[in-house]
This record gives C-alpha cells, sequence and structure tokens, in this order.
C-alpha cells in the first residue's frame, strides 16, 4: 500500500514538472508562449495552490488573500531598492513579511468561521488596500505604485553607472534574459524568469502535496467536514487552521513577491477586492479540493485574461474571411461581444457552466472524459474506483 | 485517504519513463538547435529586419473612469496608421505637417500594423498588457493611455525592454520630471504650464483676493496640479484653504464637496479628470455652489485641465468654467483643420484633444524613424530630441532634447454659455505663448529625476 501510494506521488510529481518545465514548448501553440504570461501562468499557479491549501482543505473561504500578493510585492520591491537586484533577498522577506501579516490577520478572522470569516479577511484586505493609498504613501507611491530608480541606495550591488535601471537578476543570471528558438514555424521563448517562477512552482507544489498526504492534512479535513465534533472530542482546532492560514498567506506572498521579481513594480490595484475574487475563482474553476485543479483553474483565467481579451474585430475578420462576407459579418456580430473587451461574458458563463455541470471544476470535467474513454476502450472497473476517490474528495 | 488526488489512475514506473524519455529527446533536441539570446543577436529590440510590415501597439484605456478618452485615442491611431500607410480617404496632417520626410507608403518602406491592449487605468495591467505586446507581438513602439500613473508605469517597462514610449494624454510634471526616461517622449502639456497659463487669466476675472479649496484625484497626476495651481495661484496673492484628495475610482463626489460650502472658500479648483471631474463638478452644481456668494462675492469652480469630451459628459454644468486644454477642435489652423475634416469624415464628429496628441505622436515617431532611416529606438530618440515642427495644431513646437518634452503655446478655455451644437462647448479664451510656460530643465517642480541613456535593449 504505502509503495503505491508512494509511487504514485512520484509519479505525479514527474508528469507536473515535466508539464511545467515543457511551458513554453506547450503553450506557444495557443499564442501563450511569451515570457510574461508564461510567468503569470506559473506565479498565479503558486498563489492559486496556495490558497487551496487553506480554502479546499479546511473550507475556510478567505476573501483577502490578495491582500498578502500586495504586501509580497511591495517587500520585494523594497528589498530591490535598497539591498540588491538579487530576487533571494526580495522573496525572503516578501514570505517572511505576508506570513507575519497571515499571522496578524489570522489570528483574529479565525476567532469566526463561515461568512463571518470570509467578511473579516475581506475587510481586513480593502483596509490594506485603503491603507497603501492613503497613510502608507511614502511606502507604496500611492496610484503610481512602487518603482525602482536610478538613485536607489542598492547598498549590496556594485555601484550603478550605466544611466538605465539594473534588472532583477537570480545570482547573475538576469530575470529577462530570454533564449528564443524555432520549431515548426512557432518560435520558443525560454525565459529566465519564468524557469526560476517554474522551480519554484514545482517545490510549492511538492509541498502542498505533501500537505495534503499528511497527519497535518488529515486534521484540516476533519475540521472541513465538521468542526464542532472535533472541538467536542477535545481536539482545538484553532492552532491548525491558523497554521494552515499563515502557510496559505505565505504562499500568496511569494507570488506577490515573484510578480515583483519580473516585473519590478507594485500597485495597490493588487490588493483590491477583485483580485481577492480571481483567486477564489480559479480554484473553484479548476476545482477546489484537488492538488491540480487550483494550477489549471489559474492558467485558465489568465488565458482569458491576457489571449481572449485581445481578440479585436480584426482578429475575427481574419477567421471568418474564408465565408462569404454577409455570412462572415454575421459571424462577426455573434462572436464581437463574447472576445475582446468582452472576454470576462465569455469567463463568467464558463464560470457559471462549471459550477452547475461540473461541481468539481476542471479536474472533474477532466476524469468525467477519462471515465468516458476508459469505458469504450473496456477499462470500466478501474475507472468506477477513480470516481469514488474523485466524488469523495468534493463531498467531505 | 493519502491518495486523495487527481492522478489515481495507476500510472506505472514504465510509462512514467517512457514520457521522460520522450521529453528528454526533445529537450535534446532543443539544446541542439541553435539558441539564440535576444539580446546580443540583433540590433535591438523586435528589429523588423527585411519583414515587410512593422508593428506599433496603442495601448488605451477601454474601461474604467478614462474609457471615453481611450476610445477617442483608438480611433485616432487608426486614422494615423491609414495617413502613415496613405490607405485612408485622405492624408490627415501629412500635408501639412512640417517638415517632413514621410512618404505616405509607411515607415522605411515598411507597412505599419498595429496591436491594441487595454490599460484598465491600472499601472499593473497597463504593464501587463504592453509587455504582451512586446514579448508577443514584437511591437517596436508602445504609445497611447489616458492617465499620468500609467504612463509613468509604461514608460518605465519601455526603458527596460528598449522600445520607445510615445506618451498618450499625461499632464503630470512627474512624467518629463522626476519619472522621466530616455526612452519616452510626451507632446502633451503638463500642469506646471496649466498654472503658467491659468493665472493670469484667473487674475483678470477673479482678482487677487481669493480663498480656493482644491479637490485632487489621488495620484501623480493630481499631487503634481495641484501643487502648480497652487503655487501660480498664491504668487497671485490667493490663500489655499485646504486640498482633500479624491480615490480615482469614485463614482459620487457629495461627501467632498459637502464640506467647501462651510470652508470659507469662494473658489473650488477640481484637480480631476475625466469620468472623476464630470462626477464631481456635476455634484458641484448639484450643492447649488455656483449661486452662492461667499465673502461678498460669486463663488467660482475652475478645471485646470480641460476636454471637450467632458465638457460633454458634463453637459451645462461646465457654462463659464475656465481652464485649459492642449488643443481644441475649433482652432483654425491648417494642420487642425485637416486633422478635424479626416476625423470626421471617418466617424462623424470632432476629435477630442487626447485624439489630437496620440495622432500628433504616432505622425511624429514615424516622421522620426523614416529621418533616422531605422527602428532602432537610440536613433529614432535622436531623430526626435532638439526636434522643431510645426503644421500639426499648435503651432511652432519643440521637443526639447534634455527632457523630452514638447513646448508650445497653451490654450485657455472657457465652458461657452450658448453652444451651437453638442461638440461646440468650449471657447478658446486665450493662446497662451509658449515664452509664457516655458520652464528650465532644473526646475523644481521637475527636478529629482534622470533621463538615463537610451535603451536598445
Amino acid at each position: 500500500m504505502f509503495e503505491k501510494i508512494k509511487n504514485n506521488n512520484t509519479a505525479i510529481m514527474v508528469l507536473f514538472s515535466i508539464m511545467v518545465l515543457a511551458g513554453p514548448l506547450i503553450m506557444a501553440p495557443f499564442g501563450a508562449g511569451y515570457p510574461d504570461l508564461l510567468q503569470r501562468f506559473a506565479i498565479y499557479g503558486i498563489f492559486a495552490v496556495g490558497f487551496n491549501l487553506l480554502f479546499g482543505l479546511t473550507g475556510y473561504l478567505s476573501f483577502g488573500h490578495a491582500a498578502f500578493l500586495g504586501i509580497g510585492s511591495y517587500s520585494a520591491v523594497w528589498m530591490f531598492k535598497l539591498l540588491t537586484m538579487n530576487i533571494v533577498p526580495a522573496i525572503f522577506l516578501a514570505v517572511l513579511l505576508s506570513g507575519l501579516a497571515a499571522l496578524v490577520i489570522g489570528y483574529v478572522a479565525l476567532r469566526r468561521s463561515g461568512i463571518y470569516f470570509s467578511i473579516l479577511t475581506l475587510a481586513f484586505a480593502q483596509m490594506a488596500y485603503n491603507l497603501a493609498y492613503s497613510v502608507l504613501t511614502p511606502i507604496t507611491n500611492g496610484e503610481t505604485g512602487l518603482q525602482l530608480s536610478l538613485h536607489d541606495a542598492r547598498i549590496l550591488d556594485p555601484v550603478n553607472t550605466s544611466g538605465s535601471l539594473p534588472s532583477t537578476n537570480f545570482f547573475g543570471a538576469a530575470m529577462n534574459a530570454t533564449a528564443k528558438t524555432e520549431l515548426f514555424g512557432m518560435t520558443l521563448q525560454f525565459n529566465v524568469g519564468f524557469y526560476v517562477c517554474a522551480l519554484i512552482l514545482i517545490l510549492a507544489f511538492y509541498i502542498s502535496l505533501r500537505i495534503f498526504n499528511s497527519p497535518f492534512g488529515l486534521m484540516l479535513r476533519a475540521i472541513r467536514t465538521n468542526q464542532t465534533r472535533l472541538n467536542y472530542t477535545g481536539v482545538n482546532t484553532k492552532p491548525y487552521t491558523l497554521a494552515v492560514f499563515v502557510i496559505s498567506g505565505m504562499y500568496a506572498g511569494l507570488a506577490g513577491g515573484l510578480l515583483a521579481c519580473t516585473d519590478p513594480l507594485a500597485g495597490a490595484e493588487r490588493m483590491q477586492w477583485t483580485a481577492s475574487g480571481e483567486v477564489v475563482l480559479m480554484t473553484i474553476l479548476g476545482g477546489a479540493g484537488t492538488l491540480i485543479g487550483p494550477v489549471l483553474g489559474s492558467g485558465f483565467i489568465k488565458y482569458f485574461e491576457n489571449i481572449f481579451s485581445k481578440i479585436n474585430d480584426t482578429v475575427l475578420d481574419g477567421w471568418f474571411s474564408f465565408m462569404p462576407d454577409s455570412m462572415a459579418d454575421f459571424f462577426v456580430t455573434i462572436v464581437h461581444p463574447f472576445v475582446g473587451k468582452g472576454w470576462h461574458l465569455t469567463l463568467g458563463i464558463l464560470f457559471m457552466l462549471v459550477v452547475i455541470f461540473l461541481p468539481g471544476g476542471l479536474v472533474e470535467g477532466a476524469t468525467r472524459i477519462g471515465q468516458w474513454i476508459a469505458r469504450k476502450t473496456g477499462a470500466a472497473p478501474e475507472s468506477k474506483a477513480n470516481s469514488t476517490v474523485i466524488s469523495t474528495v468534493h463531498k467531505d | 485517504m493519502s491518495d486523495k488526488n487527481i492522478f489515481t489512475s495507476d500510472i506505472s514506473r514504465r510509462d512514467v519513463l517512457k514520457t521522460g524519455a520522450k521529453a528528454g529527446v526533445v529537450g535534446a533536441s532543443l539544446v541542439s538547435a541553435p539558441f539564440i539570446i535576444s539580446s546580443s543577436a540583433n540590433a535591438y529590440t523586435n528589429d523588423p529586419g527585411d519583414a515587410a510590415t512593422v508593428k506599433l501597439g496603442f495601448n488605451v484605456p477601454q474601461s474604467g473612469p478614462y474609457a471615453d478618452e481611450g476610445a477617442d485615442e483608438l480611433r485616432a491611431f487608426k486614422l494615423a496608421v491609414q495617413h502613415i500607410n496613405g490607405t485612408g480617404k485622405d492624408n490627415g496632417m501629412l500635408p501639412t505637417m512640417k517638415p517632413i520626410s514621410l512618404k505616405g507608403n509607411g515607415i522605411n518602406g515598411k507597412k505599419v500594423e498595429f496591436v491594441t491592449g487595454d490599460t484598465q487605468t491600472k499601472s499593473d495591467a497597463a504593464r501587463a498588457s504592453a509587455k504582451s505586446m512586446i514579448e508577443k507581438d514584437g511591437v517596436v513602439m508602445v504609445s497611447g493611455g489616458s492617465s499620468s500613473g500609467v504612463a509613468i508605469a509604461v514608460q518605465g517597462l519601455c526603458q527596460e525592454a528598449g522600445v520607445i514610449f510615445m506618451a498618450g494624454l499625461t499632464h503630470s510634471n512627474d512624467t518629463t520630471g522626476k519619472d522621466k526616461k530616455a526612452n519616452g517622449f510626451r507632446h502633451f502639456f503638463n500642469a506646471y504650464m496649466s498654472g503658467a497659463a491659468l493665472a493670469p487669466v484667473l487674475e483678470k476675472n477673479y482678482g487677487k483676493e481669493r480663498n480656493a479649496y482644491h479637490l485632487t484625484a489621488d495620484y501623480t497626476w493630481g499631487y503634481t496640479q495641484e501643487a502648480s495651481i497652487k503655487k501660480f495661484t498664491e504668487d497671485l496673492g490667493w490663500n489655499t484653504v485646504n486640498a482633500v484628495k479624491t480615490p480615482l475610482a469614485a463614482t459620487d463626489f457629495s461627501e467632498y464637496i459637502a464640506p467647501v460650502l462651510n470652508s470659507g472658500a469662494d473658489v473650488l479648483v477640481l484637480n480631476h479628470y475625466g469620468g472623476n471631474m464630470i462626477n464631481s463638478l456635476t455634484n458641484a452644481v448639484q450643492f447649488g455652489l455656483r449661486d452662492k456668494m461667499i465673502n461678498g462675492k460669486k463663488f467660482e469652480i475652475i478645471v485646470p485641465l480641460y476636454s471637450r469630451l467632458m465638457a460633454q459628459g458634463a453637459g451645462a454644468n461646465v457654462k463659464g468654467i475656465y481652464g485649459s486644454t492642449n488643443w481644441h477642435w475649433s482652432l483654425q489652423d491648417e494642420g487642425s483643420k485637416a486633422f478635424v475634416k479626416s476625423f470626421g469624415q471617418e466617424y462623424g464628429f470632432p476629435p477630442s484633444q487626447a485624439a489630437h496628441t496620440c495622432y500628433v505622436q504616432t505622425l511624429l515617431y514615424a516622421d522620426a524613424c523614416q529621418r533616422a532611416g531605422t527602428f532602432n529606438p537610440c536613433g529614432v530618440a535622436e531623430a526626435l530630441e532638439g526636434h522643431k515642427f510645426d503644421g500639426m495644431g499648435n503651432g511652432p513646437t519643440e521637443y526639447r532634447a534634455e527632457d523630452h518634452q514638447c513646448f508650445k503655446d497653451v490654450l485657455v478655455v472657457r465652458g461657452k454659455e450658448n453652444p451651437s451644437s453638442e461638440f461646440d462647448l468650449l471657447e478658446v479664451v486665450e493662446v497662451t505663448p509658449r515664452a509664457q510656460v516655458e520652464y528650465a530643465v532644473d526646475n523644481e517642480f521637475f527636478a529629482g529625476g534622470e533621463l538615463g541613456q537610451c535603451n536598445a535593449g
């Protein structure tokens, strides 16, 4: 039994690592193989994986996770300004400060559960957002956002005489350095920043997997199933929830820090409630409580935001140009409200469909397709076992 | 319990090895392929090389408080590209622009294509959008935007990435002041110029003894405009009673307007733009501020940065209100007439100042590339620095080499009492000559930054 599970986990990690590391290759045919978006895939993947630790395991729905993302970004940029352009101290401070913030916010918010917890976290996040715009402007630089300047101290770095801003680096390897190569007519872009984020995502995913499979993870699931019963049996659940809240906050801070590492700017918009809501959408869309779901969900939403929103009428005309003019115009008119500026609409419809028909998110969809294929090929019994495992994930 | 995850189907070690081996082969073949480090092999970022086309990126707000301006900017960009390529109904400002090297057949023999993006008037979103234009679409220049916060953020990005940034509507002193960048250029005027141009008109109409109350949009542009207007009005002898910051996302300003009534102020300065200004002015008029007599003087409202789109949104409320603007469609010089004509026949209404500045910026960029014979940002920057031109709606204009700011005449306008059409809302009160609004590079309102060196990527 033990051996089998261990094998399984190794398989998951190997598969996941290959998929992530081959990102530039896999995403290029979809027009998403450029560094900025790939970095976002990885970073928001980390954010969602961390959020899922809290929401997926304990069922505590935090509506203020963007605050930690913002804190991570601000601390990272300050490290770039004061200490060095090397990303290691920046990430370290980002994780540390967001962890501390999560400890304080969690200590207060976790006194309540359910909707009250959600509202408390939302309130804290909005507070952070508004502070960043008002009293904290000396630290956050208000609406302009915190940016690097030529006069920053950077006490560990050699004096900059080039007259242009230095770029963030990982022990000398510039984050924005990109190697390009042609393959089947596509340009593949292998970017240092992406690979740094990807390796951290793999590590973050591994930690999440270990937590899922640990006694600690089991206790968190128990809290989700019936916290009252746990309390009656004499278990104090608070340390567990607080611990996972802090871990989850540190994941968010890590993601925020990485955002600043790939693009050294921090703006308060990152802490707005829409950003907090986005990670909830990512997790539910992908499949809350599953390991891979949040990563899929974040990839989906970022793809929509960056690629779907760029489809304008000129692109549509190109798509339908093979048709007669009147028919092409008709199709362009039909499709127009759903692409470009209307990407929110498409995403909203998709989200509704997923919630109504696939409560387990995209992961459930994938499982169902898998089962269907298995039935067709006659491997039914095995897939039956699958479905029970999957459904318990969502019921408990 | 512990195997609760999605990959529960039995994946044998052999399968994994097989997949791994395949991946390994692909990986190896990639490594052996000739790797090109983009920054060293090409002379500059997104060098179009032998391609028949060159791509420009137009990054404008399509949502948020400045969406109206963004939509108008996009119209102007499309028109500019048509005129540069020679595919439009006419040639717009090409015949009036002096000097000119564009021939109406593209730039350096390449046809111009463009991509668009939504800045959402958020620094983050704007940078993501600009980044995807540079990394995915391969643009050599980014232009547009209607917020100084965004302009400064995107300008910084373009500097790092090694492309040219031709700022759209940005009025903060900082864009060519403390946040100026060697790869960024601004045609639009700035808050300091607004103050310098407005002060004499305000003195003439409202006298030397006034108490001003500022409502200020809470970001870089608001700050610098408030500071500039304060300086110039206090030099006149005015007193500043209070200055309150309002969030950019606000839509209801009544909570900010109410305290003005009891503050003893007799002038309200609205450092707001776009949707913000429409709402705050409407609120102020609803509160009856303009009918009040305070300290024996009629209460007045000033909107230092005006645009026709805002006047249209605020309707009759703008009547008699003073402000400054970069350009207005009713100007009668050849360049303005040509632009208004081609914009009008394409879209059916006159262009806004945002549209004008974006149109001019695109033409100026194209012309600079043509003169330099390259798209290399360093070559283009050199061609733009110190460039003097005329016939583009603002009279003789110069791109100052030291800070990449355009210097030209500034218009002081007033809301018309009897508009003849829905577009005829502002009248030009005075054309303030360049000499009166010009300042030294090391002026205290612009100090603290460094242009740095041009970056070609």
